[in-house]
């Protein structure tokens, strides 16, 4: 397999994780929102009630940064990352 | 302005801007202590701000074509982010989304959700590519990667509609803060905002759109924390309000039991007598009181509509490289955060500070002659934002007898609970800098397409530069006057006609463009059906659903995108797969396309 299907695999490999991770916190966990109301959540606000405000936000920006992390780590791996531009 | 020793600098020159903004409020808070009218506090912190934004517009003004539609592709992570996180809340985010909470509770935080996860898909399935692409536009990649006038063309198309959309909503925001802010009629305030608007972007295109979009980000989130700190220390609530409103929101939910809310109602003849757009608290606080797929509905929509919207996508052509542009993406998620998180916490204040009979602000079971005597009242009820009615006839203010109008929430709440009019007069301007900087992304983005892709690509490619920046100033400006006359007109509200955007940009383009880097089998046959089916599907929906029809699957008028979509994706595939592939030249484009190194396919960056 040429280097770059393997680089696309992987990314592909990255993508899927990720987009898993994005499915449960936008729409898994909210199949079970009635649920979910009854425990308690961080802070002493009701779980669900939690997710919405700040539970789901918050994991989004967290996994952008770790989806990009590792995707810049896919692409020096393969020696496809750009030069400089690191600002 | 120097771009080396400008782009060096941008850390100290913003710091030095926010700083003077800072002492800029004190300055107004003691002009307020001296006698300073709540009228000349509005129209100051107005006309300050406006024009702090039309002198950074002039100084990047350019006559570059990579300046003009790109900002030079030098726009670094952190305040690209701030850019997008302007460029992104709108009108609506800013002075509706909060009231939206309050009302409907629940069901409505889905766009919470919406809006923030939708920049999961923009980070992995889009933004990077699209950088690596170099293109101007959106139309612009799907014109190179499907080839041909017409796919371009149908990309200009959906751009179009759902950009238009969304601008008519903004400009209306910035005439409704102008006018009462200024205290000018509507009519004249919207051109007044729209002139505000031009200012910005007509002489430096995105490179002075992203200039003052980052110090509008700077404006607006300051208006907005300011006062939820404020009211949550004032009331005792807590200092850092987003960890600590536990007991306020379990107490809401105790007083609306003891309010009798949901059994406890108005009769139609009663409700008829409650001035139009104005609502009273029917839904529970932070109970989930929506069905799972209501709620998750609109939170996919939402969520492929962020991943659509063309004015957000090109902020992340600006930044200097494929890197650059997916951290980007992490950054304008998290300044969305700041403000996403604070609006629900705003909501919580703003509804336990009316209703809770314990705190001094409460007006349920007060009298109602008290009520109606309150100097606040009286204003935001002349506003047309604000209405109590004896319906029992018990003299007594209930629960069910209180209306609002959701704007209210954002701009009413420090009145009422006692801050002092510099704050009012700092959230006006907060408004009408999310409202400004969304509706120049907007502008900007039609505008480009129509000059990039069908004067210079189709209609006449030979065009120099200049020539095409003085169409494309040209089009800024009418389709900026085409936006401000609609909404003058006043013809629907500001979050309804936002929610349609993102549904019509999903139902057209968000398959097109995933599809585009992901399947390289997808052709223009493919790409063209799946834009003109979409988006006419899409649109046919919303107007059978309008038109009094029952919809099938759950799907409303506000997530019509889904449909829109889905029929777009099954007609993208099967006409792709009946069609030939692509040719050996675009198979090998979408392969550069999808490695960060290297030259970008379009230009030279």
């Amino acid at each position: 397999m040429s280097k770059q299907a393997q680089h696309w695999e992987k990314t592909r490999g990255l993508l899927m994780v990720t987009l898993a991770i994005w499915f449960v916190f936008s729409i898994g966990i909210f199949l079970f929102g009635a649920e979910m109301e009854t425990v308690g959540g961080p802070f002493g606000y009701p779980l669900t009630y939690w997710f919405t405000c700040q539970g789901s936000l918050g994991i989004f920006v967290i996994l952008i940064f770790w989806f990009a992390n590792r995707q810049e780590k896919i692409d020096e791996e393969f020696g496809f990352s750009e030069k400089g531009g690191d600002d | 302005m120097i771009k080396g020793n400008f782009i060096d600098n941008l850390p100290k020159v913003y710091g030095i801007y926010t700083g003077g903004f800072l002492a800029f409020i004190i300055i107004m808070a003691i002009g307020e202590q001296m006698g300073m009218t709540a009228k000349a506090i509005g129209i100051a912190f107005v006309a300050f701000t406006v024009a702090i934004y039309a002198i950074i517009g002039y100084l990047s003004r350019t006559a570059q074509a990579d300046a003009y539609y790109v900002a030079g592709r030098q726009v670094p992570t952190v305040f690209n982010g701030m850019a997008t996180a302007a460029d992104w809340m709108s009108g609506a985010s800013f002075v509706a989304m909060a009231g939206g909470i309050y009302f409907k509770g629940y069901g409505y935080m889905a766009l919470l959700v919406g809006w923030t996860g939708g920049y999961v898909l923009v980070a992995s399935l889009l933004a990077p590519y699209l950088r690596k692409f170099g293109c101007y536009t959106v139309p612009d990649f799907i014109g190179t990667r499907y080839g041909g006038n017409l796919s371009r063309f149908l990309a200009v198309v959906v751009l179009t509609v759902a950009s238009f959309t969304y601008v008519t909503a903004q400009i209306n925001a910035t005439g409704t803060i102008a006018s009462v802010a200024l205290d000018i009629p509507f009519q004249y305030a919207v051109y007044v905002g729209l002139v505000s608007i031009l200012l910005c972007s007509m002489l430096g295109g995105m490179r002075g759109v992203t200039w003052t979009q980052v110090a509008q980000y700077i404006v607006l989130i300051i208006a907005y924390l300011l006062p939820v700190f404020w009211i949550s220390n004032k009331m005792g609530a807590g200092f850092f309000p987003h960890f600590m409103l536990a007991d306020e929101v379990a107490r809401i939910a105790d007083l609306e039991a003891q309010f009798g809310l949901g059994t406890v109602t108005n009769s139609a003849a009663d409700l008829a007598t409650v001035p139009k757009g104005l609502a009273g608290i029917t839904k529970a606080h932070s109970a989930v009181n929506a069905t799972p797929w209501a709620f998750i509905s609109l939170a996919l929509a939402m969520m492929m509509g962020t991943a659509s919207l063309p004015h957000v996508m090109m902020r992340y052509f600006t930044t200097p490289s494929v890197k650059a542009a997916r951290k980007s993406v992490g950054w304008s998620l998290f300044f969305i955060f700041l403000l996403y998180s604070s609006a629900p916490m705003l909501a919580t204040l703003s509804k336990l500070s009316l209703i809770d009979p314990n705190l001094a602000t409460g007006i349920i079971g007060k009298s109602i002659s008290e009520v109606q005597a309150i100097d606040w009242y009286q204003n935001w009820n002349q506003a047309n934002l604000m209405f109590v009615s004896d319906f029992n006839g018990n003299g007594t203010l209930e629960l069910n007898e209180f209306f609002m109008g959701g704007k209210a929430v954002v701009l009413a709440t420090p009145e009422i609970a006692g801050l002092p009019y510099v704050i009012s007069g700092l959230v006006a301007a907060g408004g009408m800098a999310a409202a400004m900087s969304t509706a120049d992304g907007l502008i900007l983005a039609i505008a480009n397409a129509l000059s990039h892709d069908l004067y210079y690509k189709i209609i006449d490619p030979k065009a120099e530069t200049a020539k095409r920046l003085v169409v494309a100033r040209v089009l800024l400006v009418v389709i900026g006057f085409a936006g401000a006359t609609i909404a003058a007109m006043e013809i629907q509200g500001i979050l309804g006609s936002v929610i349609w955007a993102f549904d019509f940009a999903m139902s057209g383009l968000f398959f097109p463009l995933v599809l585009g880097v992901w399947w390289k089998r997808a052709n223009r046959e493919g790409a063209i059906a799946g834009m003109a089916l979409g988006l006419a599907s899409g649109m046919g929906y919303l107007i059978w659903v309008r038109n009094g029809g029952s919809g099938f699957l759950g799907i409303t008028q506000l997530t019509f995108g889904i449909f829109g979509s889905a029929v777009s994706l099954v007609s993208m595939v099967v006409v792709s797969l009946i069609t030939s592939e692509p040719d050996a030249a675009t198979q090998k484009m979408v392969d550069e396309v999808r490695v960060p190194a290297g030259k970008s396919i379009l230009g030279k960056h």
